[in-house]
């Protein structure tokens, strides 16, 4: 008995999927750039391949980063994915030790026991059988526990699980009754001929003791081959197209590929790699503080897949970058978004089942040019010569206190510097870049390139986190630039200023922008640590929080704004500090209307520290000037 | 018709009746709190734009609420959504969206004529 | 009637209440967290609007509270009112009882701190000086710079802390306009020369003659006004402050070079105020002062019965609404302790 016609679906199901997977990657392959295409190749067949294979075992099969942040989400995941991998493979190598013949047909191993049914009544035979058992039983608790989260999420940890779409429902359906339809398949078969392990022996047992479990074995072969066949047919029109897509993924980006700032194969393989797992939710302060919950990332790639309007949900983030860190698939999601908000309103895509099968590349309406913005009115730029230019930002002219503080440190360094925005400049281009408009950015990036290359100077110091990321990453200047807090690092390293120890206790907010955005997470900490004991908060470093006052979001309200800074400004005060430090103007302005406890920018508690060498006349006439709040 | 009698010039009124509003409408529908400007003029004070162009967002905000869009069409493009006035405004006015929203609005607009 | 009630707060609406309360028989216990009573009045010079010296206002208020009846507790901190069989018992900072059968609550406001507005500089320009900061200098007779030149050009800043939500003040605090008006009309009679400009979003002159005072002080005094929100402050190499403001009405920015820049702080919640709020659970509004009954006709009610509340600790109010208010505190107090505490 080598063949039943139950085995139909699943075999229809099976090499649809794989034919579908092999030209689905063609695809994406064949539409990634040169470059990555050659990074792609050369990944491929060199040693990134074993880290590959590393991650693929650690992340999609066991869900290490899920299991690290939620146990049992992380179980949840690990034995339906971990546990149906063991599955196949025990299965393909039981048909193949046990089986009448080698080299079997995929259908054999996976219906092993209806062609089997004499099979594991004793010795090796019946511990492999007690093994198979262990793992259904392994993969079938996993799935209580999706049954239990579907119906309440808050068992498994999650605040909120991400909402389905009516396939998305019929392919859970198929993938839940896969497990259960084999084990009830098996146990009337192992039943009805006294075989089976613990499981599907006692099972099939006890039910033959009441059914006949003879008849009622076959119908139940059929759903689990239906079941099956529909959810591999079903795959790549619902969310766990992700399962293959995945292992593309990490293919890809252990070559090297990066999302960079187009849309393309890589950018489509990410938004079809998320398992709407809802980790990027839960890490949402829009979610937690704001109770905004139709935004989150997992909602902008279930948008992108299928090819929605996502304007609305693009630019309803702060692009914090929280989610990017907690994502388990490793998905650059703030950089995916930002992706977004340039491309503008995507054109709905042409209906029918092929295109849904085949998308094809998303296409944008293309703007009008003349309703763009433009700077044509700025003069011509003008800087003096200097080794360092010292440029505030905008922010920081609403935060006078650390422009001084700067401007005191400076002096106080002994360093020849230029102050280029004393009287404001013209901005630097991120908050454009951030409103999806790079070309208007560009505008105001070369702008401020030539004044900064006509100075000569060597180094471009900046105390706003959101000058500093543009200023690294999109201009184009042969010049160090460096955050405040980098500079003073530096200033006191090569003993060019000195400090006293200000006895408080100080807590470190890092900047979004900073941190996240441009992983500067130590230098501020060690500048804190030569003035102030600085105490640890529950979110340091990649787990910071933002503070709400984001330029990344243009929709939230004033007052989502202020209970967003209320909870991070709760959070980080809990062991009542001294004194709320952060690195940003814009953080520190947002904090302190949030919070009783002072905030300082480390510039200020530098400034405040510093010991000025005591020769009269040496330093400039504003530092000698006593700085101090008038008390009458 | 004879004409007769004094005759006013036309230019010199808003003509609150005639003017298309539908700009500061589609604003309101989208950002509620473009509604609480007072126009204080912190914004225009703070602007990063408006020290080297003619450029006020609090008059601009006023002629669109007005329907007086012929000079806002044009200004509104000059903004570098720096942020800045979001931060100073005691009303808590979104007036970063309101400049996104009135760009769109007004890119609709010549859309729709072309 | 050995009735006693516990007055919280010794400024003008607590002495009041206490000075009727104690005429009318009640034994009455008056608390000040500070050594003398008085409260915001003992910092102010001349008040609005007939700029009468605060000395004589003052020497009324301790008319009122000396009298027999009335325990004068100074430096007494009260943190919380707990009820204890049908009369109420206080808590000190200092861990001492009172026991009382009904409660004033008289916790006043505090002054918005400027700092809090960092934009104007408040605490970092040394010549940029608070309301309070320049009704001290009125009292010394001396109008100076920080580095002791005579200041020529001063502006006011209005609304600081006030109509603001940026600093969660969403309220208009209503007096410090006229302040402003009668602080410009003194600068000018100090300093003949000076110019004085007033920065303000809206003049809001609500009170009795108020709006005389504000045209007096245009027609007499040659206050400027300029209407606008100031944005920020910038201080130059000399020390001079400039202001950058939108000259709203001009419909163009504004850019001034000033000597001294008085901001206009605004009145919130006291701090005392808001411990009693949260310790004895009384309700407060969203400008969190004190949430009142009804706004029409229970004013001086909250949502406990037998605590009443007089004076500015339920919104902002000028001396003579204040002194108003107490009184009518004191009714309210009479007439629950003489109808059986209903």
């Amino acid at each position: 008995m080598q063949f039943d016609p139950f085995i139909i679906p699943f075999n229809i199901g099976l090499y649809f999927i794989v034919i579908y997977a092999v030209v689905r990657s063609v695809m994406w392959f064949r539409d990634l750039s040169r470059q990555d295409k050659l990074r792609l190749q050369r990944g491929f067949f060199g040693r990134s391949f074993g880290r590959s294979i590393r991650e693929i075992f650690m992340e999609s099969l066991i869900h290490r980063k899920i299991l690290k942040a939620d146990l049992r989400l992380g179980y949840m995941h690990m034995s339906l994915a971990f546990g149906w991998f063991l599955l196949i493979l025990f299965g393909t190598l039981e048909a193949d030790i046990f089986g009448s013949s080698h080299l079997n047909p995929p259908y054999k191993s996976i219906f092993f026991k209806f062609f089997n049914p004499d099979h594991g009544r004793t010795g090796l035979e019946a511990a492999w059988s007690f093994w198979m058992d262990l793992i259904l039983a392994f993969i079938l608790s996993g799935l209580i526990l999706a049954v239990i989260k579907r119906l309440t999420p808050k068992v498994v940890g999650m605040k909120k699980t991400t909402k389905l779409r009516p396939l998305d429902r019929v392919a859970l359906t198929s993938l839940w009754l896969i497990f259960p339809s084999r084990l009830l398949a098996e146990s009337f078969t192992s039943g009805a001929y006294g075989t089976g392990s613990f499981l599907t022996g006692s099972l099939g047992s006890w039910l033959a003791s009441f059914l006949p479990a003879n008849e009622m074995a076959y119908p139940f072969w059929w759903l689990y081959s239906l079941s099956l066949g529909t959810f591999f047919v079903l795959l790549p029109l619902t969310r766990y197209m992700h399962i293959p897509t995945e292992l593309f993924l990490i293919f890809a980006r252990n070559s090297g590929i990066r999302t960079g700032d187009k849309a393309g194969a890589f950018t489509e393989m990410q938004a079809y790699s998320c398992s709407s797992c809802g980790l990027c939710i839960d890490a949402c302060q829009l979610n937690f503080s704001a109770g905004i919950t139709n935004i989150q990332s997992a909602y902008l790639m279930k948008g992108i897949r299928n090819r929605e309007s996502v304007t609305d949900i693009t630019f309803n983030c702060l692009m914090c970058g929280r989610c990017d860190q907690k994502c388990p698939v490793g998905i650059e999601l703030t950089p995916v978004r930002m992706i977004q908000r340039r491309s503008g309103e995507p054109v709905p895509p042409e209906k029918g089942i092929i295109r849904k099968y085949f998308p094809g590349k998303p296409e944008y309406r293309t703007d009008t040019t003349t309703a763009r913005p433009s700077y044509n009115f700025l003069p011509s730029p003008a800087a003096g010569q200097a080794e360092v230019l010292y440029f505030a930002g905008c922010m920081t002219h609403l935060a006078p206190s650390i422009r001084n503080s700067m401007v005191k440190i400076l002096d106080a360094s002994g360093v020849r510097y230029k102050f280029i925005d004393e009287d404001g400049g013209v901005c630097c281009g991120r908050p454009l870049m951030l409103a999806g408009q790079d070309k208007e950015a560009r505008e105001l990036i070369n702008y401020n390139s030539q004044l900064i290359r006509r100075s000569g100077a060597k180094k471009l110091v900046t105390s706003c986190p959101i000058c500093y990321k543009i200023f690294r990453e999109s201009y184009y200047l042969d010049i160090e630039v460096v955050h405040h807090s980098q500079y003073i690092k530096y200033l006191i390293e090569e003993g060019l200023i000195r400090l006293s120890f200000l006895r408080k206790r100080v807590v470190y907010h890092t900047p979004c922008d900073l941190g996240r955005g441009s992983g500067v997470y130590e230098e501020p900490k060690k500048v804190l640590k030569h003035v102030a004991q600085l105490l640890k908060t529950e979110f340091e470093d990649e787990n910071s929080l933002c503070c709400g006052g984001s330029l990344g979001n243009m929709k939230i309200s004033q007052r989502q704004k202020q209970s967003i800074a209320s909870d991070a400004a709760a959070a980080l005060t809990k062991d009542d500090p001294d004194i709320l430090a952060t690195s940003c103007p814009l953080c520190k302005k947002t904090l302190a209307a949030a919070t009783t406890t002072k905030v300082s920018d480390i510039a200020e508690l530098v400034a405040e520290a510093i010991v000025l060498p005591g020769i009269p006349g040496i330093k400039s006439g504003r530092l000698a000037q006593k700085k101090e709040p008038v008390s009458l | 018709m004879e004409k007769f009698g004094f005759t006013l010039l036309k230019a010199r009124f808003i003509d609150y009746d005639a003017n298309d509003r539908s700009i500061a409408e589609f604003i309101y529908s989208k950002e509620p709190s473009f509604r609480v400007c007072i126009e204080c003029g912190c914004c225009a004070a703070t602007c990063t734009t408006g020290k080297y162009t003619r450029f006020s967002l609090r008059e601009l905000n006023i002629l669109m609420k007005r329907g007086e869009n012929s000079l806002v069409r044009n200004k509104i493009r000059e903004c570098m959504l720096c942020g800045k006035c979001t931060l100073v405004c005691p009303r808590g006015v979104n007036t970063r969206n309101v400049i996104a929203l009135a760009r769109e609005a007004y890119r609709k607009e010549q859309d729709n004529a072309v | 009637m050995e009735d006693r009630v516990l007055v919280v707060g010794g400024g003008a609406a607590g002495m009041e209440v206490a000075g009727r309360l104690a005429r009318s028989g009640y034994k009455v216990t008056l608390t000040e967290k500070e050594s003398l009573t008085g409260g915001h009045i003992r910092n102010w010079f001349h008040l609005f609007p007939d700029r009468r010296d605060s000395l004589e206002v003052l020497s009324y208020l301790e008319n009122q509270v000396d009298h027999g009846n009335i325990t004068l507790l100074t430096s007494t901190d009260v943190e919380g009112i707990e009820t204890r069989h049908g009369s109420f018992l206080a808590r000190t900072a200092d861990d001492r009882e009172i026991e009382a059968d009904a409660v004033v609550l008289a916790t006043g406001f505090d002054l918005f701190r400027s700092e809090r507005k960092e934009e104007y500089g408040y605490g970092i320009y040394d010549n940029v000086i608070s309301s309070a900061d320049l009704e001290i200098m009125f009292r010394k007779g001396e109008i100076r710079r920080h580095d002791g030149e005579i200041p020529q050009k001063i502006g006011f800043v209005h609304c600081v802390g006030s109509r603001d939500e940026k600093v969660g003040n969403v309220y208009c605090s209503k007096l410090c306009c006229v302040a402003a008006v009668k602080q410009a009309m003194e600068v000018r009679e100090y300093l003949k020369d000076a110019k004085v400009f007033c920065f303000y979003m809206d003049i809001r002159m609500g009170g009795a003659l108020y709006e005389e005072l504000y045209r007096e002080s245009q027609e007499k005094y040659g206050v400027n006004y300029i209407r606008g929100k100031v944005s920020e402050i910038a201080e130059n190499i000399n020390g001079r402050l400039i202001v950058k403001v939108e000259d709203t009405l001009a419909g163009r920015p504004l850019k001034m070079e000033l000597d001294m820049l008085v901001l206009m702080a605004g009145m919130e919640m006291s701090e005392g105020g808001r411990k009693i709020a949260e310790y004895a659970g009384l309700k407060t509004g969203e400008n969190r002062f004190f949430a009142p009954a009804d706004h029409h006709f229970g004013s001086n009610r909250g949502n406990l019965r037998g605590v009443f509340y007089a004076g500015t600790c339920t919104a902002p109010m000028n001396i003579t609404e204040s002194i108003s208010h107490a009184r009518a505190a004191a009714a309210d107090v009479i007439e629950y302790l003489s109808n059986g505490r209903r």
